[in-house]
């Protein structure tokens, strides 16, 4: 076992001081590194998601289409939100989607009355957003574990309960709300009757889009995608200063011992109240861009199954880590929108070159997971990720990654989980 | 004075659902100490046990001799009636009737199935889950549970499938007239009275059998301290898989027989286990009488938000009057109605 | 008039009287210990100086400030720290993050919200927790998870934690329980050596008497929650009540 006395030399060295105060935007090397990811992920998506040429039978699998591709984003900074209160602090709302809904409301009022320009609207929805999630915050927070999650659970059950019932005039109850010419607009109310009003960014509009063709690919460059791209570019960094400050490190104390924090002269109140808000602001942020770009609400979008929804992101991407949550969000509403829109001639056609028979069974076996029964599929990944990867597909890509790194250099392993895990068997 | 009696009546059947399934969660997570999300699955299991059982009851054979008129090969069914095996087997009147009762007589069939079901959940997933946190408990049951709904959705549709009951509960019950009231002024319909007198046994079965059995004491005093009894060389592991199996029972008779009242849809699981959770958490986490009385409780104070007078002053208070009082009781009494220290306090 | 000042302190739980006239003084610059048997009212009356417990009777007070109504977080403010009987740290955290909270309280008070500075870039706490670090002797363990530890170093930790807020008295709880003999005698040596470095006074409430003579100066004996005597070791030592109260409750076995 010689690459365990190498693994403990490495250990016990003094570690190179990698604390060079200030490195790129105030961050480490590696936190650059992983903005820098998320930005070119961002900017390329139209053309990552789009890998098979339109019309070809994988077509199927494209997902660069405008309204999806905002999805991944705007659901994505849901998660970030999310993952700042759960991943940090361990406080398991099950009541975010109600700040998101807020959000909404809030940011198509401001459509309605003030401008179509979205910078306003955003900005109506984060901070009413961030004011209800004070008051929920406040209460709930009076509690811990799971009586925590059902009061949460109960605010936005009555929030949505409200929404469709009493506060019709204010909600639209079933019908939603949308966008009309005849809104009394203060700024650039000047729609003539039947023109659409639409959301615009001092004149540009969230529906452009360009298209690039190259020979039998086609990709689509949207106006309202970039820009929700930037917001996102915006909350993932805020986030990755957030994890990386003082603040941060008290919301994991939080996390992992109450008392001591308690005996260390903090109270663990402020900074999970704090920690919640902010993550009701991010739930605002998602919920007025997701007005900004569809100009339309519903109720719905508080139902407790949707605040479920950003529950499994943040676990299927890997809670506590920076890049989980966007990737958990990605996924789902990747598997919701592809896998979904699967129908049993797509499955037959993929299966054409086998025999009858075998056809047939194959595509009787898949077809219960695809299209309208692609909750079976999300519930069942969904379980074997809390069994298989309690964190998420970031711990399953690392867990990879340590697994190719040993069998090529051979066990010579430097990085810290090897070190870490050598230094407490001893 | 018959409008109090009138909404009281009409809380106790929704209160007897909400308080079967608050009493197994509380079982569930009393004993095992996992907090079961899958648990509104079961009740919706229970109820699609009675379908069924209905459909299985109603399956027949198009008896050869006949007289069915035939064009051309094809014959019409209307034409054709099926004779159900059942009438076949038990004659024409002993075989309707039985057809009558299926959903009464869907218990027999729930039983073994529900237990079955429990037990396998709790060896082949629950057991997994007793040392991991809370929230990964709460997240691999959700999954769960909409794996289960899913399931059902994709072999029953996914619309509400009528599931009658036998004629002789058909119709209603004048409560105004036996008081001395106006005729007509309390009137309950006979299946919901059967519900909560159901619902009433299976409670009283359920705290006898923990009450007065040695297997109930043993489970009652791993309730209170697990180590102990382990220590003690009692296999309690074996006592919480049979317990998570009764809990199981309990949901799916409950819903075996609220399918009169409501016909079964795939999600009926997932509506009342938020409510469900609301009451246990009112009664008091880990509280079996609490869990029931919050159940009664909270199914009556819903039904009587739900009337007009009350709803002309407070408009909508009938949708979030549940979560108000479960907000209030929490603030107020952290414990819930009959909680016990120490249990979920991290 | 001592750093920590007990007057007449009095506790009940239902039927029973855990803690009745409780008077005493804790000298500043001193290692008081507090000793007694089982169910002697020991923890219950440290309870009741941390703010974890209010006392029915009698006042607490530090440098001559009222503790009580006040929450352990505020007590600890006002410059007492507690050491655990199992050694409470972040396991979650490094060990240098561990370190670091203590080093941010003491600076930030209760509640800061540094949301956008970064951690590492600040420069007094990071030298500061290193160089706390160094004087506890961990510093080559300074990215180990410390959940990972072994109980000695645990301990350790904790002990340095609590430092790190220079607090002026220092609570210990039962510091050895469940320590081979070998961390025993590491964990007298390190109290020591605290007591010899820096202007701190330590109150320990401890089982072992091998460690309370290693450091007490004074010694206060608790039966029945009620003070029995309160001596230097040499006295208490040969004490017949003491023996009475430690021998009677052994015999009764």
């Amino acid at each position: 076992m010689t690459d365990q006395t190498q693994q403990t030399a490495t250990v016990t060295q003094p570690r190179p001081r990698t604390r060079s105060s200030g490195g790129i935007l105030g961050l480490t090397k590696k936190d650059f590194g992983l903005l820098v990811l998320v930005a070119i992920l961002t900017i390329f998506a139209p053309v990552i998601l789009n890998p098979f040429p339109a019309g070809s039978a994988m077509a199927q699998f494209n997902a660069g289409y405008p309204d999806l591709m905002q999805r991944f984003v705007i659901f994505g900074i849901f998660a970030i939100g999310f993952n700042i209160l759960f991943g940090l602090t361990g406080y398991l709302s099950f009541g975010h989607a109600a700040f998101l809904g807020v959000g909404s409301y809030a940011g198509i009022w401001s459509m309605k009355l003030l401008t179509l320009n979205v910078i306003p609207a955003i900005l109506v929805s984060v901070i009413v957003a961030g004011l209800f999630s004070l008051i929920v915050g406040f209460i709930s927070l009076r509690r811990s574990g799971i009586y925590f999650s059902i009061l949460t659970l109960a605010f936005a059950m009555m929030s949505y309960a409200l929404a469709y019932s009493v506060l019709t005039p204010i909600t639209g109850g079933e019908t939603g709300l949308q966008l009309r010419a005849s809104d009394p607009r203060i700024f650039g109310g000047e729609l003539m009757p039947g023109m659409t009003p639409r959301a615009t960014l001092f004149g540009m509009q969230m529906q452009d889009s360009t298209d690039l063709r190259f020979g039998a690919w086609t990709f689509t460059l949207n106006t309202g995608y970039y820009i929700a791209g930037i917001v996102l570019l915006v909350a993932f960094y805020l986030s990755i200063r957030i994890f990386r400050s003082p603040f941060g490190m008290m919301l994991r104390a939080v996390k992992s011992n109450q008392n001591r924090l308690n005996y260390t002269g903090l109270s663990p109140k402020p900074y999970t109240l704090a920690a919640f808000v902010i993550s009701g602001m991010y739930a605002g942020l998602a919920g007025g861009l997701l007005v900004a770009m569809d100009t339309q609400v519903g109720a719905e979008r508080m139902f407790w199954t949707a605040s479920g929804e950003v529950v499994l992101m943040t676990i299927l991407g890997g809670a506590g880590t920076l890049i989980g949550p966007i990737l958990g969000a990605g996924f789902i509403k990747y598997f919701e929108n592809i896998v979904s829109t699967i129908n049993k001639s797509t499955l037959e056609s993929w299966f054409a070159f086998m025999p009858d028979g075998l056809q047939d069974a194959f595509v009787a076996v898949i077809y219960p997971f695809v299209g309208k029964g692609w909750h079976l599929t999300l519930g069942l990944l969904f379980m074997l990720v809390v069994i298989f990867l309690p964190g998420g597909l970031v711990q399953g890509g690392s867990k990879l990654a340590t697994v190719f790194r040993r069998d090529r250099k051979g066990g010579g392993v430097e990085d810290d989980a090897a070190a870490q895990r050598q230094a407490r068997e001893e | 004075m018959d409008a109090i009696i009138l909404q009281i009546l009409n809380g106790l059947d929704k209160g007897s659902a909400y308080a079967l399934i608050a009493l197994g969660l509380t079982l569930i997570f009393g004993t095992l100490g996992v907090v079961n999300f899958a648990h509104g699955a079961l009740f919706m299991l229970g109820a699609f046990c009675a379908v069924t059982f209905s459909s299985l009851l109603s399956f027949g054979f198009v008896p050869e001799d006949a007289g069915s008129t035939s064009v051309g090969g094809f014959s019409f069914g209307a034409l054709q009636r099926e004779t159900p095996y059942v009438v076949h087997w038990f004659g024409e009147n002993a075989g309707n009737a039985i057809i009558d009762w299926a959903v009464p007589l869907s218990i027999l069939f729930a039983i073994p199935v529900m237990i079955a079901i429990g037990v396998i959940m709790e060896r082949g997933l629950i057991k997994h889950f007793y040392k991991r946190p809370h929230a990964d408990q709460i997240l691999v049951t959700f999954g769960l549970a909409i794996v289960l709904q899913e399931v059902i959705k994709y072999f029953y549709g996914a619309n509400p499938i009528p599931t009658p009951a036998p004629d002789a509960f058909v119709g209603s019950f004048d409560f105004g007239a036996m008081l001395g009231f106006d005729p007509g002024s309390i009137v309950y319909p006979y299946w919901r009275l059967v519900y909560f007198f159901f619902a009433a046994i299976i409670i009283a079965a359920v705290f006898a059998f923990l009450q007065f059995t040695t297997f109930g004491m043993v489970v009652r005093a791993g309730m209170a301290d697990r180590e102990t009894v382990t220590l003690l060389g009692i296999d309690i592991d074996k006592r919480f898989t049979i317990m998570f199996g009764l809990a199981a029972a309990v949901a799916g008779l409950a819903g075996v027989m609220y399918t009169p009242i409501n016909s079964p849809n795939y999600h009926m699981g997932m509506d009342f286990l938020v409510l469900s959770f609301v009451v246990v958490v009112v009664g008091g986490m880990g509280s079996l009488p609490g869990a029931v009385l919050a159940g009664f409780l909270l199914g009556i104070i819903e039904a009587f938000a739900s009337m007009t007078e009350v709803l002309d002053v407070l408009p909508g208070i009938n949708q979030i009057v549940i979560y108000l009082v479960a907000i209030i009781v929490l603030l107020t009494r952290p414990r819930g109605l009959m909680g016990r220290k120490g249990v979920m306090e991290e | 008039m001592g750093i920590l000042e007990v007057r007449d302190v009095g506790k009940r739980f239902g039927g029973l009287q855990a803690l009745s006239d409780v008077n005493l003084s804790i000298a500043e610059n001193s290692v008081h210990a507090i000793i007694g048997p089982n169910g002697a009212g020991k923890s219950t009356l440290l309870n009741c100086l941390v703010g974890k417990l209010i006392p029915d009777t009698g006042s607490v007070s530090f440098e001559g400030q009222s503790v009580l109504g006040r929450k352990p977080h505020e007590i600890n403010q006002m410059g007492i720290s507690r050491v655990f009987q199992t050694p409470e740290i972040f396991g979650d955290l490094t060990v240098m993050e561990n370190m670091m909270i203590p080093c941010l309280a003491r600076r930030d008070g209760s509640f800061s919200l540094h949301g956008y500075r970064s951690l590492m870039a600040d420069r007094e706490i990071v030298d500061r927790a290193e160089h706390m670090l160094e004087d506890m002797n961990m510093s080559n363990k300074r990215e180990m998870h410390a959940a990972s530890m072994s109980r000695g170093d645990k301990r350790r930790l904790e002990i340095g934690m609590c430092l790190a807020q220079e607090p002026r008295l220092l609570l210990l709880d039962e510091p050895t329980a469940g320590m081979a003999r070998a961390d025993t005698n590491n964990t007298i040596d390190l109290l020591k050596e605290i007591k010899a470095k820096r202007n701190i006074t330590i109150a320990i409430i401890e089982h072992d008497m091998h460690v309370v003579f290693s450091l007490a100066e004074r010694i206060t004996v608790l039966a029945q929650g009620k003070p029995l005597v309160e001596d230097t070791p040499e006295n208490i030592k040969g004490h017949p009540k003491v023996r009475e109260a430690y021998l009677g409750e052994s015999s009764g076995h």
